[in-house]
């Protein structure tokens, strides 16, 4: 009984959307982590995590979002999450993750918060 | 009236592999108690968080340890014990740093001990030297 995760990653102008789907946690955080170090090593820094069908997050899950968000907003860029169901908006919550990320319902919000000013960590 | 104890086993093979197995065994054990969705999905990630530190930290690559769950039942409370025979890795003693502090240093240590503390009534941890390490976790029933 393995953890299923899959990322689909689409494109919209010069931002990357990463569909996340199923359970990320410690098997398969480093799956997530390569996905984000390719879209950093390729220049693409504006990225939104899309969670409509993300169903579980652990820590391990969480730290990938944590240890990439500087060197991104360094690159100028950012990671916008959106579309959290309840249970996974929850445990972001716990952790205060929403005073460090912006958080919004729907892709187009994201896309939005792009448009804005950039935020700082 | 005496209080009816009930005591629930899993042990599986140290991969983060088996977390998925350890979910659904703890989501059994929830719904067994008779708690609410959203109590059942609060210990699933905690007991998640504390196998995974047991499997990447106390056991490292060592892929034939087990680890061990055990799920006590009782009319007030569900305790879990995890228990395993590594390098005594103490979660309790991981620094908690602020977020801000944890993104400037590109880390995300100590996230899973924070929740587990949030999630759970109460987390006790005990190393024996040599024998075996004990994570004891609480969660009060709802009346």
């Amino acid at each position: 009984m393995a953890t299923s995760f899959t990322v689909q990653r689409s494109t919209s102008g010069d931002i990357t959307i990463l569909a996340l789907n199923g359970f990320l946690d410690a098997h398969t955080a480093p799956e997530f982590e390569k996905v984000i170090q390719e879209e950093f090593d390729a220049g693409r820094v504006r990225l939104i995590a899309e969670c409509g069908e993300l169903t579980y997050i652990s820590s391990a899950g969480l730290g990938v979002f944590m240890s990439f968000i500087e060197d991104i907003r360094a690159a100028g860029g950012d990671l916008k999450i959106c579309n959290l169901t309840p249970k996974v908006a929850q445990v972001f919550e716990i952790l205060g993750f929403n005073s460090i990320f912006d958080m919004v319902p729907t892709v187009a919000d994201a896309e939005t918060c792009f448009a804005g000013p950039a935020r700082e960590v | 009236m005496a209080s009816i104890e009930r005591t629930f086993s899993l042990q599986v093979p140290s991969s983060t592999e088996n977390l998925a197995m350890i979910r659904e065994f703890v989501n059994g054990v929830g719904a067994r108690a008779g708690m609410a969705a959203a109590d059942v999905a609060k210990l699933e990630l905690a007991v998640d968080e504390a196998c995974a530190n047991v499997i990447e930290h106390a056991y490292g690559p060592e892929v034939t340890k087990e680890v061990s769950v055990r799920a006590t039942l009782d009319e007030d409370s569900v305790q879990i014990d995890i228990i395993d025979t590594g390098k005594g890795f103490d979660p309790t003693e991981i620094p908690q740093k602020n977020l801000e502090e944890l993104a400037a240093e590109r880390k995300s240590g100590g996230l899973g001990m924070r929740l587990m503390k949030k999630l759970m009534d109460e987390v006790h941890y005990e190393i024996i030297p040599g024998q075996k390490n004990e994570l004891r976790m609480i969660k009060r029933l709802k009346k």
